[in-house]
């Protein structure tokens, strides 16, 4: 799931600056599992636009926030969200794009979206992929160095590495010493010789060849 | 003098010293420094922005050094570079008749002095050394015909002291298939270790240029200890360090006795003195 962060209030107040009439979106799915964009949340900015002075409309959580379809039928039906100046969302940016695009009126990010996290136990993410575009878990023990390592090596571990650990926060571990180690397990090691050829920049910013839009058919 | 490959192929032992270009742009005393060196090392490593802190461009400072008619060690790291801009300075470097270069990933950001800066890693140490060979037959990385090769003698870096040793040992062996050939080790204090990893790695008859970092007191010697990674000093040199009335000596003596026993084991020496380039001098005649 996405993992959110919750903005500072007073970076999300500057950027309402003069809308008076705000309607908060949470997200039911991973901004409600992240606990940063459920009920709870929303409740808690709506009292702190009170107390900012101004006119906090109402909210909803959608089930999904990021599904623009969902949105515009549920912003069509809600007189509180069409009273509303400005939208503050809090959602992870596909969800707050998917508010953007169901409606004209301004929309304001409540949330950082940081990485696509597994969760270990409820509440607990573990920040395992970076959504590259060209998976290769396959040849990496099933342990992503494109996310995990903060180079994202592709060939390591590189000469930072100090007892196991990472030269760049020596309380973690380096996920190159963790590959070999799961390689080792199963008498693989002597795969990590071979070279990972470098990466296409797959879904980094500003590739000129993406795909902004895939649509797949519901199977019969 | 003989060039740092001539040196390598004639077997002899080797020595280079290492050098980090001025933050700025007044290179009066970083020349005078080269000048100094010149007859008494083979080659000169220039760092690249070393440690991410930021300095003068280690291509222009190579090129210095070659104009002062000494052998420069091209050092050049993925951080700060895509694959356009590495192979268009390494183009760059052929024309100004650099011939070493020591491929490096580079260190985090996060270590130096613009901490916010993006990250590139567009390609490893690994992944570069195959370029560079790839621009030594005369196509870049995507195959693309070169009008005029390269003939780059490239190198890596090896941690000799690190452990677990596996991983290290398997990234080696992925850079000598990648290319390198020879290696530069980052500072080595315990001679007998250093001759037993050769051991372990000796059926790949690679040239290795053991490190040397030059200690001048007990503080500074602590100092690296804590806060830079993958240096272990022993508390045996700490305590002759701190024990000495003048300890400065004492390092040149240290620096000199280690490079005497790493004469058996490593291809030679690569001297880091970290702004006391004048004692490489004294450190070379003690030997
Ligand atoms: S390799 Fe890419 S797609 Fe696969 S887990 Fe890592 S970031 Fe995600
Ligand atoms: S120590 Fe390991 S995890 Fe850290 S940067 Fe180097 S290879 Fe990556």
């Amino acid at each position: 799931m996405i993992v959110t962060d919750i903005k500072p209030v007073q970076e999300v107040l500057d950027a309402l600056g003069g809308y008076r009439k705000v309607f908060v979106v949470g997200c039911g799915s991973c901004a409600t599992a992240s606990r940063t964009g459920g009920e709870e949340e929303c409740t808690a900015w709506l009292q702190e636009l009170e107390r900012s002075g101004k006119e906090p409309a109402g909210f909803f959580v959608p089930e999904e926030t990021c599904h623009v379809f969902l949105l515009k039928s549920m912003i069509r039906q809600s007189e509180a969200a069409a009273s509303a100046d400005a939208f503050l969302v809090l959602a992870c940016g596909a969800g707050i794009q998917a508010v953007s695009a169901a409606t004209d009126k301004p929309v304001v990010a409540g949330l950082n979206s940081m990485f696509l996290g597994t969760t270990y136990r409820a509440g607990e993410f573990l920040k395992y992929c970076s959504l590259c575009g060209s998976c290769v878990l396959s040849s990496t023990a099933g342990i992503c160095p494109v996310t995990r390592c903060p180079k994202g090596l592709l060939n390591g571990p590189c000469g930072g590495m100090v007892n196991g650990m990472c030269e760049v926060d020596n309380t973690v571990a380096c996920v190159w010493v963790d590959i070999y180690e799961r390689l080792k397990s199963r008498d693989q090691q002597k795969s990590m010789t071979r070279i990972n050829k470098p990466k296409s920049a797959g879904n980094a910013r500003h590739r000129k060849v993406e795909p902004q839009r895939i649509a797949r058919k519901a199977h019969p | 003098m003989k060039t740092l490959s001539e040196a390598i192929r004639h077997r002899e032992f080797v020595v280079t010293a290492e050098l980090s270009p001025r933050k700025g742009t007044i290179v009066a005393n970083f020349i005078k420094t080269v000048h100094a060196l010149k007859d008494k090392v083979h080659a000169i490593n220039i760092t690249d922005n070393q440690r991410a802190v930021m300095r003068m461009s280690s291509l222009v400072a190579s090129y210095l050094v070659l104009r002062e008619g000494v052998d420069p060690v091209y050092q050049i790291t993925c951080r700060d570079r895509n694959r356009l801009a590495l192979q268009s300075d390494l183009l760059g470097a052929s024309v100004l008749g650099i011939r070493n270069v020591l491929a490096l990933t580079g260190d985090h950001p996060s270590a130096g002095d613009a901490p916010e800066a993006k990250p590139v890693f567009d390609l490893d140490a690994t992944t570069l050394l195959q370029t560079i060979g790839k621009l030594n037959t005369g196509v870049d990385l995507n195959d693309h015909p070169l009008k005029g090769a390269t003939s780059f003698f490239a190198g890596a870096a090896l941690t000799p002291q690190t452990s677990p040793l596996e991983p290290a040992l398997l990234a080696l062996e992925r850079k000598i298939h990648a290319g390198a050939q020879f290696f530069q080790t980052q500072p080595v204090f315990d001679a007998g270790a250093f001759a037993s990893f050769m051991e372990k790695i000796a059926a790949f008859r690679v040239p290795v240029m053991a490190g040397i970092l030059l200690l001048h007191s007990a503080e500074q010697a602590i100092n690296l200890n804590a806060h830079v990674p993958g240096i272990k000093i022993p508390d045996v040199l700490i305590k002759r360090l701190a024990a000495s009335p003048d300890p400065h000596a004492e390092g040149i003596d240290i620096a000199a006795g280690l490079i005497g026993e790493l004469k058996q084991s490593a291809q030679g020496v690569h001297i880091m003195t970290v702004g006391q380039e004048k004692d490489i001098h004294s450190i070379l005649e003690r030997i």
